[in-house]
């Protein structure tokens, strides 16, 4: 596997961050990660980040459910057993709501939740590397990552943009 | 972000990042306390005591329950309805409040969603003995049998099984997404060893990545908007196994709205019994302050409203409608054999939480833990009222009965309780009981001093 070098540094203030990442970036160097104890407002804007799909996985997923949902149930009581409930139509529309909805809920929150997991890399035992431990408590973290040797030149960069505890990493 | 100057401080004392993490963390290291040995070991034995009960029932038959050919529901289904009810208020809080973004809600939604899966399994339990052969429960799942039968999708007894299994997993899933990064906030705090490989299997390798975060919230704020009508479907279709049936007092329209409410006024209570309870036993007064009391409390007010103003339109439609049965229902209830069960839900659902009007009474954590005591009754009472009245005194007199539980139904129920918790002994034990992150993301904002780090 390819040997890969990070360089990174950490505030101790969300503000802080942000005009420390703004300045990284008038200075054209390129964030690898950023990486904070929660969820950081503004963040996605400035770091320039493309929209999520997930909410189209939702939708999609969704409307799977609802036509797999109230298809089925047509199926069942049309085509493989149509059963006479006290008169009632066998394509009974309105009985067949509770379920219909229940699994386009379902089906989309799989797909919201798998989508994020499998989209983040995140599982059960995921082997993330974790540079800080720090980050998941009050250090909101920079991470640079070393191309052609230039460690050095980016310790320097982090620090002249008022990063706190610059260090290298091999992975 | 403007904040109101008068709004209070949702955190009280002096905090920052890591002050929350240490005051999170600190219930989950070094030796438990006896108390939580003392709750933990009786929470064991109630929830033995179920077993056997339910041993009993399966072995003897349900003719071991007090039920007869008049009353078909008893204490099974009354409590099945109360423990869905009480786990109304964690996706209400977690779901809903994220909706309406409500701040407070980070303090108590991941002990609140904690108590709706507990309670929720415990609702699963009583269908499921009520059916008195456990282990062909499958049959209630449309699966491709050798005899080609499917469900009957018309039955609100099977919405119910939709309804349940769905609510119990998606609020599974938002829970344990929500739980992830603290999960790895706790990894993170603890020395190399098995405990801390548990955490970091568990964790699923959260890192805090930015990337991660935005897709968090994006998919967070969906199942909230997912979530919010599918609690509002669960309470729905639990009452349509009420509603749709032809008996006086069950065949209403108002029951759809009025269990929702009353579902989210009794969850409210359950939350605030026990929080109030906890925070002291593990030292979050900081967190879960009066301020939040005083917004749970002024939801109960309005919840339990709606119930009493249900109550109230159930007796007055019975009388229009002019129908002798449903007339007779309505007085039976009042004036019957069971007034006593319809009396203490009038008194604990209708008046108590009109006591929140004062505020005085719903900033004092003692009289809010004693109203939600009250609450808790009378939702149960409402539940048995609804179920066991309406059955009693059935079309023909001369198969009028009277109804009163035998040792193994009260056993089972001492047996969910057991089982509750259990479940939340081991979770205030093993798991973050508030959101770090969340809170974390609103303590600048929030806190009564915010003390910056570093520079």
């Amino acid at each position: 596997m390819q040997q890969k070098a990070f360089v990174s540094g950490y505030y101790l203030d969300d503000k802080d961050l942000v005009e420390g990442i703004k300045a990284l970036q008038e200075k054209n160097i390129e964030i690898a990660d950023v990486r904070t104890p929660f969820p950081v407002h503004g963040l996605d804007k400035v770091l320039k980040m493309r929209r999520s799909n997930l909410p189209k996985a939702g939708f999609f997923a969704g409307a799977m459910g609802t036509a797999i949902g109230f298809g089925f149930q047509a199926w069942v009581f049309t085509e493989a057993w149509p059963l006479n409930f006290g008169g009632k139509p066998f394509l009974s529309v309105p009985s067949f709501i509770p379920v219909t909805f229940e699994l386009t809920v379902l089906f989309a929150a799989f797909a919201l939740v798998f989508g994020f997991l499998i989209r983040s890399g995140l599982g059960p035992g995921a082997p993330n590397i974790i540079f800080d431990e720090e980050v998941t408590n009050d250090r909101f973290q920079i991470l640079l990552e070393v191309k052609s040797g230039n460690s050095d030149q980016l310790q320097l960069d982090l620090k002249s943009v008022g990063a706190e505890g610059v260090q290298h990493h091999d992975v | 972000m403007y904040v109101s100057p008068v709004r209070e401080p949702l955190i009280s004392g002096e905090k920052s990042y890591s002050k929350v993490t240490e005051d999170i963390y600190a219930p989950m290291t070094g030796k438990p306390g006896k108390l939580w040995f003392g709750g933990l070991t009786l929470a064991l034995i109630a929830l033995g005591f179920g077993l056997f009960s339910i041993f009993i029932t399966v072995w003897d038959g349900i003719g071991t329950w007090g039920l007869d050919r008049t009353i078909g529901w008893g204490w099974g289904i009354t409590n099945f309805v109360w423990w869905v009810g009480i786990g109304h208020a964690g996706t209400f809080i977690s779901a809903i409040l994220l909706l309406f973004r409500q701040k407070w809600r980070t303090s108590i939604n991941r002990s609140a969603e904690a108590m709706t899966i507990f309670a929720v399994m415990c609702a699963g339990l009583f269908p499921l003995i009520h059916m008195g052969r456990l282990p062909l429960g499958f049959f209630i799942f449309p699966y491709p049998n050798t005899r080609d039968v499917w469900v009957n999708f018309n039955s609100p007894l099977l919405w119910d099984v939709f309804a349940i299994s769905t609510y119990l997993t998606v609020s599974l899933l938002f829970w344990y997404m929500g739980l992830i990064p603290d999960i790895g906030t706790i990894r993170d705090r603890l020395v190399p060893g098995l405990k801390k490989k548990i955490y970091s299997f568990l964790s699923f390798g959260w890192t805090g990545s930015a990337r991660h975060w935005a897709r968090h919230e994006s998919m967070s704020l969906i199942l909230a908007g997912l979530a919010a009508p599918l609690v509002l479907s669960v309470h729905t279709i639990v009452s349509f196994d009420f509603a749709t049936s032809v008996i006086p007092g069950w065949h209403t329209t108002i029951f759809p709205p009025y269990f929702v409410s009353g579902a989210v006024f009794s969850g409210f209570a359950m939350v605030l019994t026990l929080m109030i309870i906890t925070r002291k036993a593990i030292n979050l007064e900081d967190y879960i302050t009066k301020a939040h009391l005083e917004s749970m409390n002024k939801i109960i007010i309005a919840t339990g409203s709606i119930v009493g103003i249900a109550y109230i339109t159930e007796l007055f439609i019975a009388w229009y409608s002019g129908v002798v049965y449903e007339q007779y229902a309505f007085v039976n209830r009042a004036f019957g054999p069971y007034w006593w069960a319809y009396w203490i839900m009038m008194t604990c659902n209708v008046i108590t939480p009109q006591l929140f009007w004062f505020k005085k009474i719903r900033r004092s954590f003692l009289a809010t833990f004693i109203i939600s005591i009250f609450v808790n009754i009378g939702m149960w009472f409402e539940r048995f009222v609804i179920i066991v009245t309406s059955l009693h005194r059935d079309f023909l007199p001369s198969s009028w009965s009277m109804y009163s539980p035998t040792w193994v139904e009260v056993g089972i129920y001492i047996g969910t309780f057991g089982l509750f918790f259990t479940l939340f002994f081991l979770f205030i034990r093993f798991f973050p009981v508030i959101a770090i992150a969340e809170v974390k993301s609103v303590l600048k904002t929030s806190t009564e001093k915010f003390i910056k780090k570093g520079k």
